[in-house]
């Protein structure tokens, strides 16, 4: 289905990227999770991830994950000192596709948000960004920079 | 007594883009009160109809998140700041 809304291209660093899989493996056998900050234009995230920040997961669960309230505070406010916004949320899944689960999609926060999925289930981490609005999954390419091919 | 209401970009929609409020109130239901006053979007996205904080939304009094405070009824003073965070959560 064509999706209607606009799909940034999501960059991050190889830090960052590494940052992130390497939180979700340390998070097994639970989910793990964490927001991202970035720039904000307009009322539109533009893609570019500034700042990755690990957090806890409250559930403490292999199926659900709730970002720690205390967790987001810290990271809206460092992402707000630096003139950026949170702009999404990653979380794993430990044994599915790197694709946003009905759970995702129901309970995704704000259309504006990157939701960024890092799957574990093969030897190769799959890392993976979407929209999530109105109920509707669009893919967002996503570009390592400072890497020599994208994702 | 003025403190800060800080919104999560989620609700800047109501606030024509304003992620920072001044607003005037002796609890947090009072500063709630008086932010969906001047911004009726706003209405029903903190405090359900029963009136109670609404459960996908986090607020903190400075450091402390208000459930484990007096609620609503968490009394705030000159130079506080509220912040507001949406409930962050998902699955596999
Ligand atoms: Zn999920």
């Amino acid at each position: 289905m064509p999706t209607t809304f606009a799909l940034p291209l999501v960059r991050l660093s190889v830090e960052q990227y590494r940052r992130i899989v390497a939180h979700c493996y340390f998070g097994l056998p639970d989910e793990a999770c964490g927001l991202l900050a970035g720039p904000v234009l307009g009322a539109e995230a533009t893609g570019l991830i500034t700042e990755v920040y690990p957090a806890v997961n409250a559930d403490a669960s292999s199926r659900t994950y709730t970002v720690d309230g205390r967790d987001y505070l810290r990271a809206s406010r460092d992402a707000e000192a630096r003139g950026d916004e949170i702009i999404g949320v990653w979380h794993s899944h430990t044994h599915t596709d790197a694709y946003p689960s009905p759970t995702d999609v129901r309970q995704a926060v704000d259309p504006m948000w990157l939701y960024v999925i890092v799957s574990l289930r093969d030897e190769v981490p799959v890392f993976r960004a979407f929209r999530i609005r109105d109920a509707q999954v669009a893919e967002c390419q996503v570009e390592l920079i400072g890497a020599s091919s994208s994702l | 007594m003025a403190v800060e209401v800080r919104l999560p970009t989620l609700l800047r929609t109501h606030t024509d883009g304003a992620g920072s409020l001044q607003v005037n109130g002796a609890t947090v239901g009072e500063v709630f009160a008086e932010v969906v006053e001047a911004h009726p979007g706003l209405k029903g996205q903190l405090v359900d109809d029963a009136g109670s904080l609404h459960k996908f939304v986090n607020v903190y009094l400075n450091d402390d998140d208000i459930r484990y405070l007096d609620g609503l009824d968490t009394k705030v003073g000159e130079n506080d700041v509220i912040s507001i965070l949406p409930a962050v959560a998902g699955g596999s």
